[in-house]
């Protein structure tokens, strides 16, 4: 932040005439309150959201920790298991070696979804429940800023951080179970050689960011959209009418669209996002396809309702005071 | 240039008519006291000045339209909603860096000065202060930043003697300057009564007395009447007229004070008292209604 506090103040000295230095310390300090307006207040509004809602990276770090952990008690087990995996095919070795990588995926994964969901059921909820609405909104912070850095939370810092946390914590697991292996005598090859993480790191940001930031984000702009209206049990608001119009629809027409649509959304999509799932490798064919998914049907639908709702979610808080 | 400028404010809520075409104009280096019962609208007026709430009418504060420049007005406007907004999990470091990031006038080193002054520490949490030091922390914050306008709605609730008169003792030796301008509403008149340059009372959504102090002070006189002149100070046309330890209290307005002196004992009386008779005893039922009111 500190490049923010000063302007640009560190221009060579030159032996050109004082005049062009003067209006380029006037460009400076025009540039300097400009950027101010822009990317300060946002800047803070995030920081805010970390200070209040801590789980955001407590969460992924302790559950992080269980599963080192964990994976530590099982290293015990490690050189056994990998004596009797040599006597298998390729194949299987694979799955066996990898198997707790994924794991450890899926299980950081599922704590970014929890996160995410609780993070926006309380995000609008919350200033209004405690008052705080009121300090908030006596700062020149508009309500535009506010709801887009509560906003980007779920859509793309938890991704980056739970991606960051996630190759951590691999790089330890493979680092740990190398030392186990060459404590024990043997060679850690065949565990390196069954592990690209390279690769596997890859796929999983795109996994993280796309499918579980971009395509999921109507939910969150729902799930805010919500928070930011209900005056309590915000949780049970943003559930209930999407139950209500699966049943609706049910009844009456006995079609289930809307379930069908809400349950692939979820599921991260058709193929296109299926084929990012977790442990997939990225080779040029599924690349290929993931291009296509970014800019899917589907895909841009879903942002455009994100954006609508966002956009709700920012004129109701301009209406909105404490509860 | 006013400060503020409304004509024809007026705010409805389902059932209740909160502003009912309110013209207000406050000079800037003025010190507004807003005084009315519960439920008069004071509350709302605030709200439509902060840009908090839509209202129809007319408004300008500082030259802009509060409503639709709430985030830009407030880089000129401070306010203190109540005693108990601020974020009960935040860090006092944490509440000074976060205004310090996002207000452009906010004077860091001031408010550390101010906070040195008082026993908050910087690594405690609001959760942790009691109200009155969260009252301190706030009003140090508030003081910090350079606003042209500041805004405090019941700023001393539920404080004790102390605080409060900390409070606006350090207000108007520390902050104002003759160039600011300050909107106060509370319940403790007394309190504020001399710290104050304009008084208006609110009744109904409506203002229904407004006056400068320096008006007041000369146009207002209490007699406090003798028992056998009681005829005599009442053919003199009193505004109001209450009875305090077997003597009647007579409430005049321009009525020349020898005149008066003759009758009995004569004060200046204070807003508090002037607000029972321009409300009348019971607060809300008698609007509008009395003699020296300005709409």
């Amino acid at each position: 932040m500190n490049t923010m506090n000063n302007p640009p103040n560190a221009m060579p000295e030159s032996s050109r005439g004082s005049q062009i230095n003067d209006s380029q310390i006037n460009a400076a300090q025009v540039a300097a309150p400009a950027a101010f307006a822009a990317t300060r207040p946002f800047y803070w509004a995030l920081r805010r959201e970390l200070w209040e809602n801590r789980s955001i990276y407590i969460a992924p770090l302790a559950v992080a920790a269980l599963i080192l952990f964990g994976f530590m008690l099982s290293t015990i087990h490690l050189p056994d298991q990998m004596r009797a995996a040599a006597a298998l095919d390729p194949m299987k070795q694979h799955d066996i070696i990898e198997k707790p990588f994924d794991l450890a995926e899926l299980l950081l994964m599922a704590t970014y979804l929890i996160v995410a969901i609780f993070y926006c059921l309380d995000a609008l909820h919350g200033e209004r429940r405690d008052r705080s609405i009121l300090f908030w909104k006596s700062l020149p912070v508009s309500d535009v800023t506010t709801v887009l850095s509560k906003a980007s939370i779920p859509l793309l810092l938890l991704p980056l951080f739970i991606w960051a946390v996630t190759v951590a914590t691999q790089w330890i697991m493979l680092l740990l179970s190398s030392a186990v292996l060459l404590g024990s005598g043997q060679s850690a090859a065949t565990l390196w050689r069954h592990l690209p993480l390279f690769q596997m790191w890859m796929g999983l940001l795109y996994h993280l960011v796309v499918v579980h930031g971009f395509y999921f984000a109507p939910v969150y702009g729902w799930l805010l959209l919500v928070s930011g209206w209900a005056r309590r049990m915000a949780f049970l608001w943003a559930g209930l009418p999407m139950l209500a119009i699966g049943v609706v629809e049910k009844i009456a027409f006995n079609t289930m669209y809307f379930a069908n649509m809400l349950g692939s959304r979820l599921q991260g999509g058709d193929d296109a996002g299926a084929a990012s799932a977790p442990g997939r490798m990225m080779d040029s064919l599924t690349i290929i396809t993931l291009g296509k998914f970014l800019i899917s049907p589907g895909m841009l639908i879903g942002l455009a309702i994100f954006a609508a709702f966002l956009v709700a979610a920012i004129r109701l808080r301009r209406y909105q005071g404490p509860i | 240039m006013a400060c503020i400028e409304a004509r024809g404010l007026r705010k409805a809520f389902k059932s209740t008519i909160a502003l009912d075409g309110v013209d207000l104009r406050v000079e800037e280096g003025r010190i507004l006291g807003l005084i009315g019962p519960n439920g008069a609208g004071k509350t709302t007026a605030l709200n439509a000045i902060l840009g908090l709430t839509p209202y129809q009418g007319e408004l300008r504060v500082l030259g802009r339209d509060p409503w639709a420049e709430r985030d830009l007005l407030m880089r000129d406007v401070c306010f203190i909603a109540d005693v108990a907004v601020l974020p009960r999990w935040i860090r006092v470091s944490q509440v000074i860096d976060y205004v310090a990031g996002v207000h452009p006038r906010f004077d860091r080193a001031k408010a550390e000065g101010f906070l040195t002054k008082t026993t908050i520490r910087r690594a405690s949490k609001v959760r942790e202060l009691s109200k009155g030091m969260v009252a301190q922390l706030h009003l140090a914050l508030v003081m910090a930043i350079d606003a042209r306008l500041l805004v405090l709605d019941e700023p001393t609730l539920g404080l004790d003697i102390l605080y409060r008169k900390q409070f606006y003792d350090s207000l108007l030796n520390d902050y104002f300057d003759r160039s600011r301008t300050i909107v106060v509403t509370t319940h403790q008149v007394e309190e504020v009564e001399h710290v104050l340059t304009d008084v208006l009372f609110m009744d109904r959504g409506r203002i229904v007395f407004s006056c400068s102090m320096d008006d007041f002070e000369s146009r207002y006189l209490e007699l406090a009447v003798r028992p056998e002149q009681v005829a005599a100070a009442r053919a003199l046309r009193p505004m109001h007229e209450r009875q305090a330890i077997g003597r009647s209290v007579l409430l005049f307005d321009s009525v020349d004070r020898g005149q008066l002196a003759a009758l009995g004992e004569v004060r200046t009386p204070s807003i508090a008292d002037l607000f029972v008779a321009v409300l009348g005893d019971k607060p809300g039922d008698q609007a509008g209604q009395a003699p020296g009111a300005v709409r």
